[in-house]
């Protein structure tokens, strides 16, 4: 049971699909600036990466290598295509908002990666867990970063005032930069030091080191 | 297990996965479809009361669209075409984009940027409890700063008077030209006035409006910050309410012979 949750709790610090293994990076920029929107883009990978990983691994031992990543993709599309169909009929209002978003599930590198890395190799039950989990690490780091990017953006929180605005007679002045995508790169790199302070391990060794000046002066 | 990698077992795989994935695919789309349609429907009726500033949050949008009556006009006569298009199924945005179902634009009638005018638009009449017509919602859109602005404005029975605007779909810069969406701004439009000895007058201007100025009845405040966005707004409204608009539609309306 505790391999299982390894699998689980694993990829929600120790091996964080964005801030380890930069992976989903460009959906955690679009999508985090109102926490609603967020949550339901989280829950959507959650589950379209735990499910993945259950089919994929189930037909693991049938797929020919010559075509594997196209078969994962078929797999993967047709999941994502499922919960984009449930989301325009039950949630439509935050459907409009993530708009491509949902769509773009597909190619997200978290979901690839983990049918290619995880669930190619191991059994159903332990590659859905293994897809959760990666899901989980996933929405820790968006909620963490709409959470910033909505209250001191928009000074909402679920779309509930929490710092009124000057413009709607408070106190509080927005700052925009924090509702535009590049405002999450600066928090994501905030996210991912803060993680790596306390995770001294997590830190890569640097892949090449400057070495000394040697040329001493220009021979004739 | 080489006997994977088989042209044979290859093609059998490809093939099963892709029937098995389509069935699903195609089931969660039929099955699904009907609830769809009505979220669709629903959004649009409440972004048209929402423009006119009648959108009430806690009551049913189809009761409050209950007063609401759809008409079709033709853009090119500013008659009435109930007859060559029906309402409920027109898709006034995809005619826009239609070359069967628009017409293109000069530069020098194309102050609102949208290159193309759809032939057919759809008008919407909020009636009172005896049938007279309250308000006149008319579809607006047009180029703001990054992108097109689609919205409704709402005017008073006298085709006049300006009693709502709103956007329900934009891109402009949050905080600044995404601004149209703040109440505080849009409270500045109802009570203004459109025309002035037939000219369409109404705009923008820069900060604030001076309400002893002869001409502040045709003036809204600007948008601290976004210049373009409240130049592409005062365009599209000119636009839509113009010559090229619904004015044809309008005066045919005040005359009584639409």
């Amino acid at each position: 049971m505790s391999a299982i949750k390894e699998t689980l709790i694993g990829p929600i610090f120790k091996n964080n699909p964005i801030a380890l293994q930069i992976l989903g990076v460009c959906s955690a920029l679009a999508v985090t600036s109102s926490l609603k929107v967020t949550l339901v883009m989280c829950v959507a990978l959650t589950l379209v990466t735990g499910f993945s990983g259950m089919f994929i691994s189930s037909i693991r031992n049938h797929i020919p290598s010559s075509i594997r990543i196209i078969v994962q993709m078929v797999i993967i599309a047709s999941l994502v295509i499922v919960v984009d169909q449930f989301l325009k009929a039950y949630a439509f209002a935050i459907s409009k908002q993530l708009s491509v978003f949902v769509g773009l599930i597909i190619t997200n590198c978290i979901v690839m990666g983990r049918a290619e890395a995880y669930a190619m190799k191991n059994p159903p039950v332990a590659s859905f867990v293994d897809g959760i989990g990666n899901g989980l690490g996933y929405s820790i780091v968006l909620i963490s970063v709409a959470l910033v990017r909505e209250l001191l953006g928009a000074g909402k929180l679920m779309g509930y005032e929490i710092l009124p605005l000057v413009t709607d007679g408070g106190w509080y002045v927005p700052n925009g930069l924090l509702l535009l995508p590049p405002s999450a790169f600066f928090l994501i790199g905030g996210f991912i030091w803060a993680l790596r302070s306390v995770r001294k391990e997590q830190v890569e060794a640097p892949e090449f080191k400057l070495a000394r000046h040697t040329v001493v002066g220009e021979s004739a | 297990m080489s006997s994977n990698d088989s042209t044979r077992k290859t093609l059998i795989v490809a093939f099963l996965l892709c029937i098995v994935c389509s069935v699903i695919v195609s089931a969660a789309v039929v099955m699904l479809k009907p609830v769809q349609e009505v979220n669709k429907t629903l959004d649009r009726k409440r972004n048209i009361l929402a423009a006119a500033g009648m959108l009430v949050e806690d009551q049913s949008v189809e009761e409050q669209f209950s007063r609401v009556q759809t008409r079709v006009v033709d853009l090119r006569t500013g008659e009435f075409a109930d007859k060559a298009v029906d309402p409920d199924k027109y898709d006034q945005r995809r005619a826009a984009k239609d070359p069967q179902s628009s017409d293109v634009l000069t530069d020098e009638q194309d102050l609102a940027k949208i290159s193309r005018r759809e032939q057919f638009a759809l008008v919407y009449f909020v009636q009172d409890s005896r049938g007279e017509i309250e308000k006149i919602i008319l579809p607006i859109r047009g180029y703001g700063l990054w992108s097109t602005l689609y919205g409704f404005i709402a005017l008073e029975s006298d085709a006049n008077t300006v009693a709502g605007v709103g956007f329900y779909e934009h891109g402009e810069t949050p905080g600044l030209g995404g601004e149209v969406d703040n109440p505080r701004w849009k409270a500045f439009w109802p009570g203004k006035q459109v025309y002035r000895d037939g000219e369409v007058q109404i705009g923008l201007i820069k900060g604030s409006v001076d309400p002893d100025s002869i001409n502040a009845a045709w003036q809204v405040d600007g948008l601290a910050g976004a210049t373009l966005t409240a130049r592409g707004v005062t365009n599209l409204v000119q636009f839509w309410l113009g010559e090229n608009g619904f004015k044809p539609f309008l005066n045919n309306l005040r005359a009584g012979e639409a």
